[in-house]
C-alpha cells in the first residue's frame, strides 16, 4: 500500500468561481520511495504539497476535490487538531530557506527538542539523547556545540541538516521536501541530497522531493511526476522520463536544461580589450569613523582581460568574491587597489564626475528581474533615462527605446506598461534593453538567469548571444551555474575565498579542469553524467 | 426578505462605502470633518464673541443662550471651543507640513550620504534625548510666544521622528538594483534621490503625517495649559483648560467641553492615519476581515 496516494486533487482560488490553480493531479509514493515532482514556477507543484500538509494559505486557496490519504487516511477529513498531531508524526516538511523557518531566537538543540515535548511523553533525558542521537545521525560536527547554537552561528547548510532531524526526528512515515537545496551551493546541495538518500533508506521514509532543477532529479529521484500550469504532464521511471519522455512539453524542459559539456570555442572576433582588470583588491570594513570593525578581503589580486565580442565567465560559489569583482568593475563600489580599464581607459580611480563620461560604456543586468526596474516608472521612462542623461532630445530616445523593445523580442505597445504587468523572463528582456540604450561596451551579467525558469534562461540566453553576435558586445557573465557558463563563456575564471583560482578557455577550464576546487565544483553539479538536451547519458 | 430591506435601506454604493472602509475611520472622517467645518466657519456658526466679557453671565449654567453655559469672565463657552479650533487645526496642519518637509530633505540626504548620515543622525538622537514638551517651552520662551514661534517650537521635537522613518526607507531603497542601475546609467544623485528614492517614502510618510499632526496638537494644548503657548487672550482649547483648573470642582463642564473636543480630535486623527497605513501599506498590522 502506498504511504502517500493522492486521488485527483483539485486546489482553487477561495472565492467564489475562483480559477483552479491545480487540476485533478494524482500521485502515489510507496514506502522508502523518493517521488521528485517537478516543474517550472507556476505550476502548482509547491501548492500540491502544501495541501497534502494542510498548510495552504487560509482564505487564499482552497482544496475542491479530490482526497489525500496518508496511510489510508483521508487528510482532508482531519480536524485541525488531529491534523496538527499527523504533521510531526505522520509527515514532515522542510523547506528551501532554513534560516526563516527556523527561529532565530531559540538555540536549534530546543528547537527540535520542542517536536519531542510537543508530540511525545519523554523525560528530559531521554529527549536530550533523542536530539543528539538525530544530529548525530544528520552528519552534523561536534554535536553538542551545535545542539546550543542560534541558526544565525550555523551555515547554511547545517540549518538545513537542522531542520532534516527536526523532520526526521519522529520517524514520520512521509518527508515532504520543497526544493530543500536550491539555496545552497553546490558542493553543500550534493552533501544534503546524499544525506536524504542515507536517512531514507535507513529508515524507510517515503519522499516527496519537489524541485525545477532537473540534475537533481536524475540525481535522487525513483520515479518523476512532471507537472505544467497545474495540469500533472507525465509520469514515469526517472530513467524512462529522462531517457524518453513522451510528452512535447517533458521534451521542451530537459531540451532547455544547458548541457554541462561546454559549446565548441567560437573564433575570435577581435583583439580589441574591451575589459582589463589587474591586481584588483577588495576589502570590506575596518577603518570606520568611531569603530574598528574586522576586514573582509573579498577579492584578491584579481586578473582578468575580455576581448570585444567575448563572454567572459566568473563562476565560483557563494562568498567566492564574484559579484564584488562585477560591482567593482561598474564602479558601484571602490576598489581597494588594483587597475580596471575599459576599452583602454583607466576607470579605477576616477572621481564620481570624472567616471560620468565613462559609466556609459559599461552596463549592467541584475539577478532579480522583479527588483531591477523601478515599479513606479513605465517600460519606456526607464529605459531612456540613461540615454538622456548623455543628452539625447527626448523623442529621439523613445524611438530607439522602441526599437530596442522590438530587438529583444517585446510586444509592440509594451513601452508604454509597467514591470508588474510582465513576466519575470520579459522583466529580463526589459533590463537588457534598457543596458543596450546605452550603447555600451561591455555588459555585466550578475546572475542574470538565475532567477529564471529554465525555458525562459534558454531564451535569455539566446538573446544574449544574438546581441553579442550583431553588436560585437564583451559581456561579463557572473554565475553561480556551471551548465550556464559552459553554454555561454567563451573563457572562464572560477573563484574561490577571493582568489581566481582557474583561468582559462571554458573548454579547458570546465572539460579538462586542472585546480582541485574546479574538480569539486564539477563533481558536485547535480546530474553531471547525463546530457539532458539529448537525453542520454553523458558520452564518456 | 431582510436582504431585501437592507438594500432598501442603504443604496448600494453606501453600503459598499461601509464595508470597503469599516465604521470607524468613516465616524473618524467625520467628526474630523465637522471640526473642521466649525473651525473655518467659526464667526458664523459660535452664537457669541469669544472673548467679549460680560460680568453679569458669569459661571452660567447650561441654557438657551449659553447652550454649554459660561466661564468666569461670562464668556460663552461653546464659542470659545469652536474658535479654539482654529488654533489647534492651525498648529496640527502647520507643524505637519514643516516638520515633513524639513524631515523629508534631511532624511533623504542622511539616508544617502554616509557622512552626512554619521553628523545628521547624532543631532537627530540629541534632539530625541530632550523631553518634547521641555524643549518646546524652552524654544518659546526663547522666542518669546506667538502662534508662530509655538508651530516652529512644536516641529522642532517632531522633526527627527519624520527624519529617521525617511532614512530608514532610503537606506533599505537605496539596495535596491533599479537605484544602481540608475547610477551605472550616469544619473546624476540629486535626481537619484528625486526620481528613484523619494516616491518610496510617500505611503509611510502619509501614515507618520497623521501622527504628527494628532501629536502637535496635543503639544500645543499642553503648552498654553502650561501658560507658556499662543497668548491667553487666543481662546485654545489649552487655554480654556488652564483658566477653568481653579473653577474644577465647582463646574467640572468646563474643562470637559474643551477636553472632549481636543481628545475626539486627536482620536479621530489617530484612527485615519491607521486606516491610512491598512490601505497604502498592508504589510503592516493588517487585520483578518
Amino acid at each position: 500500500m502506498p504511504v502517500l496516494d493522492i486521488r485527483n486533487l483539485t486546489v482553487a482560488i477561495d472565492a467564489k468561481d475562483g480559477a483552479s490553480v491545480v487540476r485533478d493531479i494524482s500521485i502515489s509514493i510507496e514506502p522508502g520511495e523518493t517521488v521528485c515532482l517537478v516543474g517550472e514556477s507556476g505550476s502548482g507543484k509547491s501548492v500540491s504539497s502544501l495541501a497534502t500538509m494542510g498548510l495552504l494559505p487560509k482564505g487564499a486557496l482552497k482544496v475542491t476535490g479530490g482526497e489525500i490519504l496518508l496511510d489510508g487516511e483521508d487528510m482532508l477529513k482531519l480536524s485541525p487538531a488531529e491534523l496538527r498531531d499527523r504533521r510531526a508524526t505522520r509527515m514532515s516538511m522542510i523547506f528551501q530557506e532554513p534560516m526563516t523557518a527556523l527561529n532565530p531566537v531559540i538555540k536549534v538543540g530546543d528547537q527540535i527538542a520542542e517536536v519531542l515535548e510537543a508530540h511525545t511523553k519523554l523525560s528530559n533525558a531521554e529527549s536530550h539523547a533523542r536530539v543528539m542521537g538525530i544530529l548525530d545521525q544528520v552528519g552534523l560536527p561536534d554535536i553538542e556545540r551545535v545542539a546550543r547554537s542560534y541558526p544565525h552561528q550555523l551555515s547554511g547548510g547545517q540549518r538545513q541538516r537542522i531542520m532534516i532531524a527536526m523532520a526526521l526526528i519522529l520517524e514520520p512515515r512521509l518527508l515532504i521536501a520543497d526544493e530543500p537545496t536550491t539555496a545552497l551551493d553546490v558542493t553543500t546541495q550534493l552533501q544534503i541530497l546524499r544525506l536524504i538518500k542515507d536517512l531514507q533508506q535507513k529508515h524507510g521514509t517515503a519522499v516527496l522531493f519537489i524541485t525545477h532543477d532537473m540534475g537533481v532529479v536524475a540525481e535522487i529521484a525513483d520515479r518523476v511526476y512532471v507537472m505544467n500550469r497545474g495540469d500533472m504532464v507525465e509520469t514515469g521511471k526517472v530513467m524512462d522520463i529522462l531517457a524518453a519522455p513522451k510528452m512535447d512539453y517533458t521534451r521542451r524542459l530537459l531540451s532547455s536544461v544547458p548541457s554541462l559539456v561546454p559549446r565548441p570555442p567560437r573564433p575570435v572576433a577581435s583583439e580589441r580589450l574591451a575589459l582589463q582588470v589587474s591586481e584588483l583588491d577588495k576589502i570590506y570594513g575596518g577603518g570606520g569613523f568611531l569603530s574598528k570593525a574586522a576586514t573582509t578581503h573579498a577579492a584578491k589580486a584579481v586578473s582578468l582581460e575580455l576581448k570585444a565580442g567575448r563572454t567572459l565567465g566568473i563562476v565560483g560559489e557563494s562568498g567566492s568574491g564574484k559579484s564584488t569583482v562585477a560591482r567593482c568593475v561598474m564602479r558601484l563600489i571602490d576598489p581597494s587597489a588594483g587597475g580596471i580599464r575599459v576599452g583602454g581607459q583607466e576607470i579605477a580611480d576616477l572621481t564620481p564626475r570624472g567616471l560620468h563620461p565613462f559609466r556609459k560604456r559599461l552596463q549592467m543586468v541584475f539577478q532579480d528581474p522583479y527588483r531591477s526596474l523601478n515599479p513606479r516608472l513605465s517600460i519606456e521612462e526607464s529605459i531612456i533615462e540613461g540615454p538622456m542623461n548623455y543628452g539625447m532630445p527626448r523623442a529621439e530616445a523613445v524611438a530607439k527605446a522602441a526599437e530596442l523593445l522590438d530587438l529583444v523580442g517585446m510586444p509592440a505597445g509594451s513601452a508604454k506598461r509597467y514591470p508588474h504587468m510582465f513576466s519575470g523572463g520579459q522583466r529580463q528582456r526589459i533590463a537588457i534593453a534598457r543596458a543596450l540604450a546605452m550603447e555600451p561596451e561591455l555588459l555585466v551579467a550578475d546572475e542574470a538567469v538565475s532567477a529564471l525558469d529554465v525555458s525562459v534562461q534558454a531564451q535569455v540566453l539566446d538573446l544574449l548571444t544574438e546581441i553579442q553576435e550583431r553588436t560585437r558586445i564583451a559581456i561579463l557573465f557572473i554565475t553561480h551555474d556551471l551548465r550556464v557558463a559552459a553554454q555561454i563563456c567563451d573563457e572562464v575564471a572560477v573563484m574561490k575565498r577571493g582568489e581566481v583560482v582557474e583561468y582559462g578557455p571554458t573548454a579547458a577550464v570546465l572539460g579538462a579542469p586542472r585546480h582541485d576546487y574546479t574538480k569539486s565544483l564539477l563533481a558536485a553539479a547535480p546530474g553531471r553524467d547525463w546530457d539532458f538536451p539529448n537525453f542520454r547519458p553523458v558520452a564518456a | 426578505m431582510a436582504e431585501n430591506t437592507m438594500r432598501a435601506a442603504f443604496p448600494l454604493s453606501t453600503r459598499a462605502l461601509f464595508s470597503r472602509i469599516g465604521i470607524a475611520p468613516l465616524l473618524a472622517g467625520l467628526v474630523l470633518i465637522l471640526i473642521i467645518l466649525a473651525a473655518v466657519c467659526a464667526p458664523l456658526v459660535a452664537p457669541h464673541d469669544p472673548i467679549y466679557q460680560n460680568p453679569i453671565q458669569r459661571l452660567k449654567p447650561p441654557s438657551a443662550e449659553y447652550l454649554l453655559g459660561t466661564d468666569n469672565y461670562g464668556r460663552d463657552l461653546l464659542s470659545r471651543v469652536i474658535w479654539g479650533a482654529r488654533v489647534s487645526l492651525l498648529i496640527g496642519l502647520g507643524v505637519t507640513v514643516m516638520a515633513v518637509v524639513i524631515g523629508l530633505a534631511i532624511g533623504l540626504v542622511s539616508g544617502f550620504f554616509r557622512l552626512a548620515d554619521a553628523v545628521i543622525m547624532r543631532i537627530m538622537d540629541g534632539l530625541m534625548a530632550m523631553p518634547s514638551v521641555l524643549l518646546a517651552i524652552a524654544i518659546v520662551s526663547l522666542m518669546g510666544a506667538s502662534i508662530w514661534t509655538v508651530m516652529a517650537a512644536i516641529t522642532i521635537p517632531e522633526i527627527p521622528r519624520v527624519v529617521r522613518l525617511v532614512r530608514s526607507i532610503v537606506l533599505s531603497a537605496r539596495e535596491e538594483p533599479y537605484v544602481e542601475a540608475a547610477i551605472s546609467m550616469g544619473t546624476s544623485l540629486p535626481r537619484v534621490l528625486w526620481r528613484h528614492l523619494m516616491p518610496n517614502t510617500f505611503a509611510p510618510l502619509t501614515v507618520q503625517a497623521t501622527y504628527v499632526c494628532a501629536s502637535a496638537i496635543l503639544t500645543e494644548a499642553i503648552l498654553s495649559f502650561l501658560g507658556a503657548g499662543v497668548s491667553t487672550e487666543t481662546p485654545t482649547w489649552g487655554n480654556i483648560m488652564a483658566e477653568a483648573r481653579i473653577y474644577f470642582r465647582l463646574k467640572p463642564e468646563l474643562i470637559f467641553w474643551p477636553g472632549l473636543a481636543l481628545s475626539m480630535c486627536i482620536l479621530s486623527i489617530n484612527l485615519l492615519g491607521d486606516w491610512a497605513r491598512d490601505v497604502l501599506d498592508p504589510r503592516m498590522g493588517k487585520r483578518e476581515s
